[in-house]
């Protein structure tokens, strides 16, 4: 249902403009990746990669273990930074700056661009706490207004019905997908613009599993999605534009469908067939 | 056939195995055993002592009946003051090594010299706090004492807090970073938080640790006979009032050195138990 309707935005009309082989009428580019590579040390993981991710629009990155999906998607939120020996070149231009130059100020560029990881990571305080906490950091409310944003992330993460009663039990003692939607309502509580998903399913039943793909599906409307995924069944449905990386390299990008009934390179092909990975 | 011979096989398998369960067993009674003695005598000997004038005087001249107050306010004066010195350095030296300086040689550094102060002997902080402090104060002093008593204190509380960050994961501290918490933020609020029941209970290890140390006492505090909140002076304490007077020909004086020995022991003991069942919560 989510490809048809997906598909739409950028079949309709004449493709005046395109890029990569997608056409962009009607899509803006909300982040445009250009020559980026990336080293571990000496060791060369990401190679020339070129790729927009456009706004509103959730895009995919697959491609069998270790090809640098992550390595890819820890760039767009300098969490690379944390770790010595591990650096960027290229050009990552979001909203007309390059956030790989060394003057951004990396902490105001996370607030942003979240992140959701593939093991939950609710942090040791209670539930609303969890929420609370990054809203104060960067706003400061009156209680009943926090109160108020506290719920609205929890209602956008479906998690307000479950946890209404508890706001004050620590976020260790949910579920495992509740503690992954509470991750995603602390994520959206900080209202960033894109959104960065690192398997966020892949510690998850089938019933959570589903009802973080409806999430992603919504939060589409606000934000700008990124999704890392190992299951293709889940890239096909959530995904509108879908990236196939090799061996620290994109080969090819395009829409979602496309990728997945025609694929122009044989590599893909064999992927989501699976017939390597 | 087959089966018979696996069957001898299991038989003597199980038989060694018997063996290195009795040894395993035995050496572990054997261990056991004394501590149980050791604690049965400091019972048997101190307990008959235990009465209120113990908390209420102070150390009697030889030959007359006293109690241990200006003992137990020396120790628990310098011990408040140690913790207080040594508490803070050593959390911010094991933060340094867990969060800002985990890849830097300088943290390698720290850490073996850490281990060599951890179990470097006492009487040797004991003589260095003397040559630094008591010899150009020109007197002993309830300040030297607790300095003493912070040397000691810092390597416990560094290696907990170092281990005890460590073990908070990676994931946790990207997750702070990833909604734009400042790095010292994160520390505070996070990594602190998740590593809280462990950093206590290395403080309380290290409150365990030096509520028994004398040597370091010796050289610094010495001892006072008399009740005395003035840290610039001479300051009495538990261990060194028991070395004096379990070493001493008088009777009253040797009864409250097991008396003050059996107050540590328990004093110990609880601390060690608060501890064990703080990180048993939730870790
Ligand atoms: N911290 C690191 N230090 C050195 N090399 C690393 C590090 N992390 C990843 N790599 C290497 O970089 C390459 C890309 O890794 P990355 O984690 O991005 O792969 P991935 O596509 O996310 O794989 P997976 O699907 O298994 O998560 C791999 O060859 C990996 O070995
Ligand atoms: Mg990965």
């Amino acid at each position: 249902m989510n490809i048809a309707s997906s598909s739409q935005a950028p079949v309709v009309g004449t493709p005046v403009a395109t890029h990569a082989g997608v056409s962009t009428v009607g899509l803006s580019e909300k982040v445009s990746i250009r020559n980026l590579e990336f080293f571990y040390g000496d060791a060369r993981a990401l190679k020339n990669i070129n790729l927009s991710l456009y706004a509103n629009k959730t895009t995919a990155f697959i491609g069998p273990s270790g090809c640098g999906k992550s390595t890819l998607l820890r760039i767009l939120n300098r969490m690379y930074d944390l770790y010595p020996g591990q650096r960027a070149t290229g050009e990552v231009m979001f909203d007309g700056e390059n956030l790989l130059d060394a003057g951004m100020d990396i902490n105001l560029l996370r607030a942003r661009i979240g992140m959701v990881f593939q093991k939950p990571t609710p942090f040791p305080m209670s539930i609303y706490e969890n929420i609370a906490f990054g809203i104060r950091l960067y706003e400061r409310l009156p209680r009943a207004e926090v109160d108020a944003r506290v719920e609205q992330a929890l209602r956008r993460a479906a998690l307000w019905d479950e946890v209404k009663d508890k706001l004050g039990a620590s976020g260790l003692g949910l579920s495992g997908g509740q503690q992954q939607r509470l991750c995603i309502a602390r994520t959206v509580a900080v209202k960033p613009e894109v959104i960065l998903f690192d398997e966020p399913c892949s510690a998850l039943d089938p019933i959570s599993t589903a009802k973080i793909e409806e999430l992603i599906d919504e939060l589409k409307q606000d934000y700008t999605i990124v999704i890392v995924t190992h299951n293709m069944q889940q890239a096909a449905r959530v995904s509108d534009f879908t990236a196939f990386m090799y061996l620290g390299e994109l080969i090819e990008f395009g829409v979602t469908e496309k990728i997945f009934t025609a694929p122009d390179d044989k590599r893909t092909q064999a992927y989501i067939t699976g017939r390597f990975g | 056939m087959a089966a018979s011979r696996a069957n001898a096989l299991y038989v003597r398998r199980r038989f060694r195995n018997g063996i290195a369960r009795s040894l395993a067993y035995a050496a572990a009674a054997f261990g056991l055993g004394w501590l149980v003695l050791i604690l049965a005598v400091l019972l048997f000997n101190g307990i008959g002592g235990l009465s209120l004038a113990v908390f209420t005087q102070d150390t009697p001249p030889p030959g007359s009946d006293g109690g241990l107050l200006n003992a137990i306010v020396g120790s628990i004066a310098m011990t408040i003051l140690a913790i207080l010195i040594g508490t803070p350095i050593g959390i911010l030296a094991g933060t340094y090594m867990a969060e800002y300086g985990r890849h830097e040689k300088l943290t390698m550094i720290v850490r073996f010299i850490n281990d060599i102060l951890l179990s470097a002997p006492s009487i040797v902080v004991g003589l260095f706090i003397y040559e630094i402090m008591v010899a150009p104060m020109g007197h002993f002093s309830g300040y030297a004492g607790a300095v003493a008593l912070a040397v000691i204190v810092i390597p416990v509380v560094v290696r907990t807090t170092e281990d005890m960050l460590r073990l908070v994961p990676d994931t946790l501290r990207e997750a702070a970073a990833s909604i734009g918490l400042p790095r010292a933020h994160m520390i505070v609020r996070v990594a602190y938080r998740a590593a809280r029941a462990g950093i206590v209970t290395g403080i309380l290890l290290a409150v365990a640790r030096v509520s028994g140390e004398t040597a370091p006492l010796l050289f610094t505090a010495l001892n006072n006979q008399f009740f005395s909140l003035n840290m610039n002076a001479p300051m009495p304490s538990l261990p060194v009032v028991i070395f004096q007077f379990a070493l001493s020909p008088y009777e009253e004086w040797q009864k409250l050195a097991w008396t003050g020995a059996l107050l540590i022991t328990f004093t110990v003991l609880a601390l060690s138990i608060l501890a064990r069942s703080l990180t048993a919560r939730r870790t």
